[in-house]
């Protein structure tokens, strides 16, 4: 599962003020950006049990299994929970408060946390489908958000 | 009915507030001092220590003087308190110290602690992951858990306000206690939002302060200045796997653990228990011990604290010292303090009388129990 490290991955995860966070991608979660950027969600998938999991690992975290592939997945799921954050955490984040976080139950099983865009500004509702939508940064980073289904 | 075999035999506490000329090894050698004065020993009667929050075991037991046989620093989260009393525990009990001091030193306050952005390491730090979306802070994470129990159940912002009104009360008679002033549901209502459905009155305070225990076997305990205060049970369960993520379940699995557990251990169940102490970082993981820990039905703690059962004078008087919500967030040392200051007596306007045994619970990414007891068996 461990892909050699890349070259060209942005590593740092220290946010400066003026910009938001970015993800750290490590060898482990390198296959999962990378497919961000080809606007497929990756999921490892264990060939043993047939189960989806995050975070990426060594093994199966349902059978211990090591017979691990990145697999596609639907991009559908459902709103499992979410939070409204109205402290500014991260000045980047300043212009956008009060904004919604959402965690996210994907069809095949595991759980992402990301924001609920498309939806007019309403609250979300937990239970509501949703669907991956995905958002170019830059050159090297797109990230997955979900919209309403 | 099980004997016990360790007790606590001092308690130690600082002022809590903004204390500013004051370091976590000041405020740690203050609560230490205050102990040992309270168990009738002296620096050179310990031979086991450990540190939390501290920034180093070496110069800490440098400025006391002491050569402790045993000793070991554990990180700063609240989920610690438990896991070193079971440490102190095993110490003694397998006979390898016979005094064991647990030493808490917090200048959070003044040092400008937060527990959200670049600082935020709740749990594992691996919610780090998620700092893109804008999903930060323990607070945020809590809020996603009750906003889940709110849908799942019903749970309402009036029963968490309730909670949060309760252990004011409590804080107010509590001479020690930083915030007393008592508030009304239009005031926590109106409270700004954080990370919503959370508001201020939801969180703990970050304050300075420092805490210590002296905890030795029951038979040397006898020879201590103050009655003893029994350790009758205790327990860990850790819910590591998943956890960059809420727990689905609210920590119930673990939380029924360690309570079954200990209270085996102690030969006692809920039944038996006068008082309460759950960690109380935010309202909801109040709500979820008591659930996990049985005193309420699966989903029915908003309803359970709305009817007043926390309050002193009622049933399950919990949090009496006004707990992190309203004392100071002591991250469940103090909470442990406030469960023997019950037991003896000590405890004035607050007393729940006739004390005989307090059940402490924390709900986190280690769950623990432990029931303390004035009498032995």
């Amino acid at each position: 599962m461990t892909a050699p490290p890349s070259e060209s991955a942005p590593s740092s995860h220290a946010p400066s003020p003026h910009a938001k966070p970015r993800p750290r991608m490590s060898p482990d979660s390198k296959p999962f950006w990378d497919g961000c950027r080809r606007h497929e969600l990756l999921l490892p998938t264990c060939e043993d049990c047939g189960r989806a999991h995050l975070p990426p690992g060594p093994v199966c975290p349902f059978c211990f299994s090591d017979r691990l592939a990145w697999k596609k997945a639907s991009g559908r799921g459902r709103i499992s929970t979410f939070v409204v954050v109205h402290k500014e955490w991260f000045p980047a984040f300043k212009p956008d408060l009060p904004y919604n976080v959402v965690q996210v139950e994907l069809e095949e099983g595991p759980r992402l946390t990301a924001n609920l865009v498309g939806h007019g500004g309403r609250k979300p509702v937990i239970g509501e489908a949703v669907r991956i939508v995905f958002d170019t940064i830059d050159d090297t980073l797109t990230m997955p958000r979900f919209e309403p289904a | 009915m099980a004997q016990a075999r360790a007790a606590v035999v001092g308690v130690g506490t600082t002022a809590y507030g903004r204390l500013p000329e004051y370091d976590a090894y000041d405020l740690g050698m203050w609560a230490l001092t205050e102990a040992l004065k309270d168990a009738g020993l002296g620096f050179a009667d310990l031979d086991g220590i450990i540190v939390n929050r501290i920034p180093d075991y070496q110069r800490f037991c440098e400025i006391a003087g002491i050569d402790p046989s045993f000793v070991t620093i554990t990180p700063g989260h609240g989920r610690f308190a438990a896991i070193c009393i079971e440490m102190a525990l095993q110490a003694v009990l397998s006979g390898r110290c016979r005094t064991v001091a647990l030493v808490y030193g917090n200048n959070g306050r003044s040092a400008g602690a937060a527990y959200g952005g670049e600082s935020d390491s709740y749990g594992s730090g691996g919610g780090a992951i998620w700092w893109p979306y804008g999903m930060t802070s323990p607070g945020a994470f809590h809020a996603m858990m009750m906003r889940s129990h709110m849908a799942q159940y019903g749970t309402k912002p009036e029963h968490l306000a309730e909670l949060a009104m309760t252990f004011r009360d409590h804080a107010g008679l509590n001479p020690q206690a930083v915030m007393r002033k008592p508030f009304t549901l239009d005031d926590y209502m109106n409270a700004r939002m954080i990370a919503e459905p959370l508001r201020l009155l939801d969180y703990c305070l970050i304050n300075d302060g420092g805490v210590a225990l002296i905890i030795t076997t029951a038979e040397h305990a006898r020879d201590c200045a103050r009655p003893p205060v029994h350790i009758r049970g205790a327990a860990l369960q850790t819910v590591f796997a998943n956890s960059m993520f809420p727990p689905e379940d609210y920590w119930h699995g673990a939380v029924a653990s360690v309570t079954g557990r200990s209270f085996r251990e102690a030969g006692l169940g809920r039944d038996d228990m006068q008082a309460l102490m759950i960690y109380d970082n935010f309202t909801p993981t109040v709500m979820f011990s008591l659930e996990g820990a049985g005193y309420c039905g699966r989903g029915e703690s908003g309803p359970f604290v709305a009817e007043g059962h926390l309050r002193l004078g009622r049933r399950y008087p919990t949090n009496t010292s006004g707990g992190h919500l309203s004392e100071s967030y002591m991250q469940g040392w103090a909470l442990n303090v406030e469960a023997v200051r019950q037991l003896r007596g000590d405890c004035g306007d607050r007393q729940v009388s006739d004390a005989a045994n307090v059940h402490y619970i924390a709900a986190a990414p280690v769950c623990s129990s432990i029931v303390y007891s004035r009498d032995p068996s």
